[in-house]
């Protein structure tokens, strides 16, 4: 899924100055599962914007709304009505950064705002602890590296193996990261595969680098949006 | 300069070791600053001493002088530069523009490194660009000597002659690896090899015998890396905060064992054993020493492991 991180609250509190009227709207999916961005979370951080403002001689008039996904168009059109009639002048979005841009692009007259910060494709590890597994590079590599993502869990995403600074099993930055190459190493090991990082892998297109899209075989664009 | 030749003089280092001496190199940090005359006085010591001194590249992630323009300045002193060159700090073009920016000044070595992480340096928050690994990178200078093609397959015109090294850590996990990575970066297209700091000399043995039974030591030549201690703290530190080294008990017990005031001395005399058993070891061309922020100890160094005077070829 994907995970964010709630942001710090003087950094909310600063882009909302000078704006009295907010919709701060929650997404029911990833950011609900990973405790930051779902209806509990829209009222704590509601509740707590209110209070900072009274306190500041300031009020703002926020409200919450979580949609069960932000990132589709079909569950942003139940806050058409709302948005139109409640006149806000700013709208606050604790989806991930999909989910934003596109409630944004829905109501592209109204400035929104990010009260998260997404930060990758991740594991549930334990409640609310979540791993980052994937960097959605474009070229997976998976198959020859027992299933453990070097481009991620390797602090210099190398492609060839442990550099010299693994350090009993751990990666060179820190003694609570393991050394993903030396768990791909065992790994194969295990799995009597080494043969597969033996050969030099080459150096690689990075096609993660430019906007990328995605079209199924057999679908086009619809004309309305095709650019 | 003749640029109708496409045949690239040999380095010095080249030399050395394809004449079968025994090579003795050294390294040198470059300011954190433009004071050009601190790196020409750290040659200075260097100068006769070993057939060619490593420049480090913003080594430990701090940003120094460049490497290439170090390189410059002591090539102007009449020493021989080894370019290191990291994966971290530049992506393929900026390194191949580099790379025939240092050969057209007259590096005739580089190193091939991946780097130390951005996150120990001096820029923490840097982006990493790691674009291609230093096994990638020596492929790629490898692929501009030999076939004179940039990464992407383009003509270069007069391509760079390099005597291409790396690196190898025969102490990080795992260990059974350490030997294959080391073929990979002979597959790629290493000429040389310069190993970690030894200290722990039974596990350099272990992977010294199995490269030679590999076969690995008549394809490369491999220079061990020696570090002298300064002082026990040091010695405590490379063992618990530098990332891959192996520093044993008995290093740092030798060093307690003599007075305060001869701990240096002492550091000298390990480095100088064994340097005079890689001297006598299968497998092993040549030594590497990095006397860190030390040059001006290397001539008695030198002086001492029995490896003057150098071959001037
Ligand atoms: S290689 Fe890693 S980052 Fe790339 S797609 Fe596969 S899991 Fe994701
Ligand atoms: S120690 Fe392991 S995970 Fe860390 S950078 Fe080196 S190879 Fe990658």
């Amino acid at each position: 899924m994907i995970v964010a991180n709630r942001k710090p609250f003087a950094e909310i509190k600063e882009m909302l100055e000078g704006y009295t009227k907010v919709l701060n709207v929650g997404c029911g999916t990833c950011v609900s599962v990973c405790l930051t961005g779902g209806e509990k979370e829209v009222e704590i951080l509601n509740t707590e914007l209110e209070m900072a403002r009274r306190l500041d001689d300031n009020p703002i008039d926020i409200h919450g709304h979580t949609i069960e996904r932000q990132c589709d168009r079909e569950y942003l059109a139940e806050l058409d009505e709302k948005i139109a009639e409640g006149e806000f002048d700013a709208l606050m979005s604790m989806a991930c950064g999909v989910g934003i841009q596109f409630l944004a692009e829905r109501y592209p007259d109204i400035p929104t705002f990010p009260a998260v910060d997404t930060s990758g494709l991740a594991v549930n590890q334990a409640v609310g602890w979540y791993e980052e597994r994937c960097r959605s590079c474009s070229q997976c590599v998976l198959g020859f590296t027992g299933g453990i993502c070097p481009i991620t869990l390797c602090a210099k995403g190398l492609l060839n193996g442990p550099c010299g600074g693994t350090n009993m099993g751990n990666c060179e930055i820190s003694n609570d990261q393991p050394c993903a190459w030396f768990r791909i190493y065992e790994r194969l090991k295990g799995q009597d595969r080494l043969d597969a990082i033996k050969s030099i892998n080459v150096s690689r297109g990075w096609k993660d680098q430019s906007p990328r899209d995605l079209l199924q075989p057999g679908y086009k664009k619809p004309e309305s949006m095709a650019k | 300069m003749s640029t109708e030749t496409k045949v690239n003089p040999k380095s010095n280092l080249e030399k050395v070791l394809t004449g079968g001496h025994f090579a003795f190199t050294g390294e040198l940090g470059p300011p954190r600053g433009t004071d050009a005359q601190e790196v020409k006085e750290k040659a200075r010591f260097l100068k006769g001493n070993v057939d060619s001194v490593n420049i480090t590249d913003n080594q430990t992630a701090v940003v120094r002088m460049s490497s290439w323009a170090a390189s410059l300045l002591i090539l102007e002193e009449g020493l021989e530069p080894n370019y290191q060159m990291v994966c971290r700090d530049r992506n393929r073009l900026a390194m191949q523009a580099d790379i025939l920016g240092g050969a057209a000044l007259g590096i005739k070595n580089m190193l091939c490194l991946s780097g130390d992480h951005q996150q120990f340096g001096d820029h923490p928050d840097a982006k990493g660009v790691f674009d291609i690994d230093s096994i990638q990178l020596i492929a790629m200078v490898k692929q501009m000597r030999d076939e004179g093609k940039f990464l992407s397959g383009g003509e270069i015109e007069h391509p760079p002659g390099m005597f291409i090294g790396a690196a190898s850590n025969p102490f990080a996990e795992p260990f059974e690896w350490r030997v294959d990575r080391l073929a990979k970066k002979i597959e790629a297209g290493a000429d040389f090899i310069q190993t970690q700091c030894i200290y722990n000399m039974d596990r350099f043995r272990e992977f010294i015998h199995v490269a030679n039974e590999e076969g690995l030591t008549d394809q490369v030549y491999i220079l061990a890396g020696v570090t002298p201690m300064k002082s026990i703290g040091m010695a405590r530190y490379m063992k618990s905060k530098v990332p891959g080294m192996d520093v044993p008990d008995e290093i740092i017990d030798r060093l307690k064992g003599v007075e305060k005031k001869k701990v240096a001395d002492e550091g000298i005399r390990i480095a100088c054993e064994q340097i005079e058993e890689f001297k006598e070891m299968k497998g092993v061309h040549g030594v590497h020493m990095m006397a860190i922020e030390w040059e001006h100890k290397v001539p008695e160094i030198a002086e001492r492991a029995g490896v003057l005077p150098r071959p001037g070829l």
